[in-house]
């Protein structure tokens, strides 16, 4: 590997682990301190994460909508950046039961809150049009500082985008130069075959061994990403596994590879060898392929961006992520074809000893 | 180096001891707090370990291929 790429690996990783932990959150609403809501006066207490209340008080608007109705609510007291005590008046009859609590400030654009709560003192009627509704400014999304998507349940470790996800690119890229020089070993067999000369087993050894130690880094990263994948999973969806298809086909696949060494560990003619995990290798490789990149696509799983449509929603992946989450991508993938680099060449020092000996 | 190593690894036995200490509530409470920061940092952690742990055994290897040299 060129120097200056080891350098560029370098200067991407540390970008990843300074910004992906540096950055704050954008601003978002956490709860609200009210269960039932009632005609006339309702006084709750509304959280927010990373808004500022205080550094803003003069543009900040708090208010309830039913449906696309907005009653604004009285600023009572603003007790800090995240906390507002406020009083909204409502009438006896709403236009929609779907209630959601707003407030709205200039540097963090609006952020809402949305809770299942008791609502069974009104009346309902559609497209009511109620006199004591008001329009608030509203400007989603429009916060003025730069912060990471504020998402519920999920909140800061939507972080681990940038540690998670690129170990298994790196997965795909390792085994993508596997499956690479295993088409190569059976190339240079069948055009050995075809000339009718002298097998030249070097060749293909070096492929082979290319290959392996390919993989065998690439099964690193699988685990890493098994492992990390599974703490993130019993923080977010509850469990530490899951039956989501991209989770039981990562698995499947770090099986296969697996059983990729075994096979390969198992044969002691070198050129059967070489030839036999080369097919299995390609097998394993189309497998990855169609486990973790086309049947997530056809079934319902908790990963985003899967089911339906296959691109990542704006909202999952924006600007600010992408930022950080391609960098680290380049710079674990470059990480990773270094190490394999390093595996390669102890793997070659080793067979030139063994033909010492 | 090999110190170090064993420092390393009574560090970690000792954390990962810690954990079931933690009712599996608590557990959560630890990890929810402070809006989840804390499964980045571990998610992070085990990263860099496991790539700590792979370089270790690069360099255990090389270490062989010494010694036979």
């Amino acid at each position: 590997m060129k120097t200056w790429l080891k350098i560029v690996c370098i200067a991407l990783l540390a970008y990843t682990v300074i910004s992906s932990l540096w950055h704050p959150l954008a601003p978002g609403g956490l709860t609200v301190d009210i269960e039932k809501i009632q005609p006339g006066p309702n006084t709750f207490t509304f959280t927010g994460y990373n808004t500022h209340f205080v550094d803003d008080k003069a543009s900040l608007q708090v208010f309830v909508a039913s449906g696309s109705t907005y009653f604004c609510a009285k600023v009572d007291e603003v007790i800090d950046n995240n906390h507002v005590k406020v009083t909204a008046i409502l009438p006896d009859t709403l236009p929609s039961k779907d209630i959601s609590f707003y407030s709205n400030t200039n540097t963090d654009g609006t952020v809402y809150i949305q809770k299942p709560i008791d609502s069974r003192s009104f009346a309902f009627v559609d497209g009511f049009v109620s006199s004591v509704a008001c329009s608030p400014k509203v400007t989603n999304d429009e916060h003025q500082n730069f912060g990471y998507p504020f998402q519920v349940i999920i909140f800061e470790s939507i972080r681990n985008l940038m540690w998670h996800v690129p170990m298994w690119f790196t997965m795909f890229a390792l085994m993508l130069i596997s499956f690479i020089q295993s088409i190569k070993i059976l190339n240079q067999a069948g055009r050995e075959a075809k000339a009718d000369v002298a097998m030249d087993f070097s060749k293909i050894k070096l492929f082979d061994t290319k290959a392996a130690s390919s993989a065998g880094t690439g099964l690193v990263f699988c685990i890493l990403g098994l492992i990390t994948g599974s703490i993130w999973a019993r923080f977010t969806w509850g469990d530490w596994w899951t039956n989501d298809p991209q989770l039981n086909g990562a698995m499947v696949v770090f099986l296969m590879y697996v059983a990729y060494f075994i096979l390969r560990n198992s044969v002691n003619d070198e050129e059967k060898k070489a030839r036999l995990a080369a097919i299995f290798n390609i097998f394993a490789f189309i497998l990855l392929v169609v486990l973790l990149m086309v049947m997530p696509r056809f079934a319902e799983g908790l990963h985003p961006g899967k089911s339906g449509n296959p691109a990542f929603s704006s909202y999952d992946l924006d600007s600010s992520l992408r930022m950080v989450f391609y960098p680290a991508c380049a710079g674990f993938i470059l990480l990773g074809i270094w190490l394999y680099n390093l595996n390669f060449r102890i793997k070659r020092l080793e067979q030139e000893n063994e033909n010492n000996d | 180096m090999k110190t170090m190593i064993k420092r390393g690894v009574m560090l970690g036995v000792l954390t990962l001891a810690a954990i079931p200490a933690f009712a599996e509530s608590s557990l959560e409470e630890y990890f929810y707090a402070s809006g989840k920061i804390k499964v980045v940092i571990a998610v992070a952690s085990i990263v860099l370990a496991g790539l700590v742990a792979y370089v270790i055994i690069l360099d255990k290897k090389v270490k062989n291929l010494e010694k036979k040299k």
